[in-house]
């Protein structure tokens, strides 16, 4: 190699790190991701269209969106969606205030530790379906028991992730806040709180995948509404692009609760110093 | 005045960490604490501080017990200890959550001003180099105007440059309020250049083992002729503290001999 095209080379790495990492502009870059399913969407379409396939048990992007489309039209799609977010935002809710308040209580004592944590511990080893039954019988068939189911499902992932941090404060900060003179309340305020923040983000976001997860569990026990109903209908009824669409719905507000506890957690948690960093931008 | 009174501390395991120490210090005296590793010199630093409580014997602060972390006594670690989520002022305000906001930011920007990271106000600890970080911390304790300042060998993980500029910074910070220093430190000059007073400790059990009054003007030469004797004083006392008796030269093997198998 010659010296002119050595320098020649450090040259370009030395200017512009940054563009020789990526050489696409900025907004094309999250596309990436879009290629594989693009491409399955486009390939199942043109196998209906050239006759390949009659596309009835798996229905081509067009049909799927008519149906789409149909549904959201007579606002049944809405109604649906609305039940459904309706359950998992209740049984959430209930999961994730009796999970933070009993993980954080058996983090912090050792003897609320021993007291409640076996307990726990056994009840989590159930399979949370397996309550279903019981539910039923206790509270009936309508919302109560599709809630606690919910609840349920969302408690055991919270609990464990605030139990797990607020064990897991770094005891020197924590002597920090004790060469200050905090206060128990205010110890928890200033210095606990703040540094389970970014575990608690990770425990409540798979608290609400397993939300989701359980109100489909919960609505096909018996619902007249619900996206979960819309799936046991389309499996009863023939209509497969009925139940991708209500998949698809799954999928689209799934990610957008999962963003919006990302979004609102963002703000508080820039100071993270942390590997991740540059994969979620 | 600071006064330890016969303090000695066993931990639940029975180990007798330190024993029967006693110490007068004055308001606005420098003392530090050497002595080799496991001697107690933090478990001490810890029992004045509060944050351990002494088994045997008191500290008190100016005819007061102290029993637990005590407001007039601030405490720089050997780590900086920033809070990560607070920003280089929220850290150094951390203490001053009492006062007033304006009061509060006045203090806050004057400490930050007095260590020179004015432009780092904003910015997160993650971003600091570790002698700022450290700078930091010292101000954290010193911007509630403490009477007693602890120091748990504060720059032994820095490098020697940043080491002695701190040295240096710290004794220009203690100028302004003159609080009472003790600090703890394995680092013999660094002891030299800033006690007036020198403390040799003992291991197992943890006692005071001499005492070395400095007696060098401010600010101190490194390479003058009494610094170093008084280096060399401490370093011999510290010799006999371990039990290790002081060699000379003519003693020693000769150079490289030990290589010989």
């Amino acid at each position: 190699m010659s010296f002119v095209s050595m320098s020649a080379a450090i040259d370009t790495t030395a200017a512009d790190p940054v563009k020789r990492r990526s050489a696409l502009p900025r907004y094309v870059t999250p596309l990436i991701g879009l290629i594989i399913p693009v491409t399955v969407a486009v390939l199942c379409e043109l196998a209906v269209r050239w006759g390949w396939s009659n596309g009835r048990l798996v229905p081509p992007p067009s049909v799927i969106y008519a149906t789409f489309a149909e549904l959201a039209s007579t606002g049944e799609l809405q109604r649906h969606a609305l039940a459904t977010v309706a359950r998992v935002a209740f049984g959430f809710s209930l999961g994730v205030v009796a999970g933070t308040i009993l993980g954080a209580l058996t983090g912090y004592s050792v003897t609320l530790f021993r007291l409640l944590d076996p307990t726990f511990q056994a009840l989590r080893a159930i399979p949370s379906i397996a309550w279903v039954p019981l539910f039923i019988l206790w509270l009936g068939i309508f919302e109560a028991s599709k809630i606690t189911l919910i609840a349920v499902g969302v408690f055991f992932p919270v609990y464990l992730g605030v139990m797990g941090a607020v064990m897991s404060v770094d005891r020197k900060i924590v002597e920090v806040g004790r060469a200050f003179r905090l206060s128990g309340f205010q110890m928890v305020r200033r210095i606990l709180l703040p540094a389970v923040l970014p575990s608690y983000v990770i425990a409540l976001r798979s608290g609400l995948g397993l939300g989701w997860m359980f109100v489909v569990a919960a609505e096909f026990m018996g619902a007249s509404e619900g996206l979960g109903f819309l799936l046991v209908d389309g499996q009863q009824l023939g209509k497969p692009a009925q139940i991708v669409a209500a998949i698809v719905a799954f999928a689209v507000i799934g990610k957008i609760t999962d963003w919006l506890i990302v979004g609102l957690s963002a703000p508080f948690l820039r100071w993270e110093d942390r590997f991740g960093r540059g994969a979620e931008r | 005045m600071l006064q330890l009174e016969g303090v000695g501390k066993t931990y639940p395991n029975n180990v007798h960490a330190l024993d029967g120490i006693s110490l007068k210090v004055s308001p606005g005296e420098i003392v530090a604490i050497v002595g080799g590793s496991g001697c107690g010199k933090s478990t001490m630093l810890r029992a004045i501080s509060g944050l351990d409580v002494a088994s045997q014997g008191r500290v008190v602060l100016d005819g007061v017990a102290v029993m637990a972390p005590h407001e007039k006594i601030g405490i720089v670690f050997q780590e900086p200890r920033l809070l990560p989520w607070l920003s280089v002022a929220g850290n150094i305000g951390f203490g001053l959550d009492h006062l007033a906001r304006a009061e509060r930011n006045a203090r806050v920007a004057e400490a930050l001003k007095r260590v020179g990271l004015a432009d780092k106000a904003s910015v997160w600890p993650r971003e600091l180099s570790g002698g700022q970080a450290q700078r930091v911390a010292i101000a954290r304790a010193l911007v509630p105007r403490p009477e007693v300042l602890l120091l748990d060998e504060p720059f032994s993980a820095l490098d020697a440059f940043t080491r002695a500029d701190l040295q240096e910074h710290l004794l220009d910070l203690w100028a302004d309020s003159r609080p009472t220093l003790i600090l703890v430190t394995h680092d013999v000059e660094e002891a030299v250049v800033l006690a007036d007073r020198v403390f040799v400790m003992q291991p197992r059990p943890g006692r005071l083992f001499e005492e070395i009054v400095t007696g060098l003007p401010r600010p101190r030469d490194r390479q003058s002729s009494r610094f170093d004797n008084v280096k060399k004083q401490v370093l011999a006392a510290l010799d006999r503290s371990m039990a290790r008796p002081v060699q000379a030269p003519e003693d020693r093997a000769p150079e490289g001999a030990a290589l010989w198998w």
